[in-house]
């Protein structure tokens, strides 16, 4: 099962947009300075937002 | 799944003062994995500081902190161990705060081998104090004190501990995220000085001036020049040349800690 929902802490992201270019499966985008999500369906987990997000900003939940 | 980073971190002080894609919030957060990885009970565990960015780091942790003086993390650090030999103690700052100011109480830490783990977060520059270039600054960088390019040679932070006498010492970079908590821990665990070295990117005083278009691109340039100590024997000289070796660079478990010498002095004079 491919998929996550991926929770974005607003007051914490400083929109970087490391966690956009470093996902392998294209599922973030910047909305001018904040990250979005829109493609949830497509993550496969791998935890690179995650880890790399230099501001504890962005979150991949299993469900 | 998603990591509980929250329980270590001391309530509201989240957003941190560093800027957009600094990359001191990566080690940040590897440190904490390394912490639970090694099950640290936060209130035995002492996280010591100097000036800096990367020594505002502690500060936003629920551990025992001390921020102290420039370049003196350290001297601290080595006080509080001595004086708390039962306490983990964890050192972290910069390139400028542990090689510049504080060079001297860095290598004579690596020298007496007293254990404990220290986090140096090498972004090639001074970054809280507008860009100068300290002794890490690559040779023909631009900094704010060097419009014309940097003259000076470097100093290779994971080399100059081995020399100093650390038993511990490895390096990794900010885009290496897993690598980062994975040898803070072995760090941790080692006993005696282990230095770990993080190579990690300041966009705002180092990236704009050195002609990278972004933090992406500072990112890039981590990932695509690191060699990990597996790999370089497989490589030539030329193949090897300007990258950074990654991974454990050196550990001796054989040469005594410095706090088990200084207990054998105390029995020595008690019983005198
Ligand atoms: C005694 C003293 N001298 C100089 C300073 C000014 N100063 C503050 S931070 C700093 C350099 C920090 O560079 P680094 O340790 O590399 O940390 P970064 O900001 O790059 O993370 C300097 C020179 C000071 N605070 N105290
Ligand atoms: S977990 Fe991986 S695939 Fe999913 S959004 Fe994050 S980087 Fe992309
Ligand atoms: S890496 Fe973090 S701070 Fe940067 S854009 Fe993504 S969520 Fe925001
Ligand atoms: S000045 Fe540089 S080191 Fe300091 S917070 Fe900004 S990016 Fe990080
Ligand atoms: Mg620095």
């Amino acid at each position: 099962m491919s998929g996550a929902r991926l929770e974005i802490i607003e007051r914490n992201c400083k929109g970087c947009s490391i966690c956009v270019e470093f996902c392998p499966k294209d599922v973030l985008e910047m909305d001018v300075f904040l990250v979005t999500a829109p493609r949830p369906e497509d993550c496969i987990k791998c935890m690179q937002c995650e880890l790399l997000c230099p501001d504890f900003a962005i979150k991949v939940h299993d469900e | 799944m998603a990591y509980d980073y929250d329980k270590s971190i001391r309530p509201g002080k989240l957003p941190h003062i560093w800027c957009p894609g600094c990359g001191h919030g990566i080690v940040m957060k590897g440190l904490i994995r390394a912490m639970d990885t090694c099950e640290l009970d936060r209130k035995n565990t002492a996280i010591v500081s100097g000036i800096g960015c990367a020594s505002r780091l502690p500060g936003y942790l629920d551990a025992c902190t001390l921020h102290t003086a420039h370049g003196r993390g350290a001297a601290f650090a080595t006080g509080v161990k001595m004086a708390k030999p039962e306490m983990t103690v964890i050192c972290c700052g910069g390139d400028g705060d542990g090689t510049a100011i504080g060079g001297n109480h860095f290598i004579h830490a690596c020298r007496r081998n007293i254990d404990m783990t220290y986090v140096l977060m090498n972004n090639f520059i001074y970054g809280m104090t507008g860009g100068q270039f300290s002794p890490c600054t690559p040779t023909g960088a631009i900094a704010s004190t060097t419009p014309y390019g940097n003259p000076d040679q470097v100093f290779d932070i994971s080399k100059l501990a081995i020399g100093a006498g650390a038993t511990f010492v490895a390096r990794t970079t900010a885009a290496h995220p897993r690598e980062i908590d994975k040898l803070i821990a072995q760090g941790i665990k080692h006993k005696g000085m282990s230095i770990i070295e993080v190579l990690d990117d300041c966009p705002t005083t180092y990236g704009r001036r050195n002609k990278f278009r972004s933090v992406i691109d500072m990112m890039k340039h981590l990932k695509a020049n690191s060699v990990s100590v597996k790999a370089a024997p497989k490589m030539t000289a030329e193949q090897l040349e300007g990258k950074f070796l990654t991974g454990v660079l050196f550990e001796d478990t054989e040469k005594p800690e410095y706090c088990e010498q200084y207990a054998n002095v105390i029995k020595k004079a008690q019983s005198a």
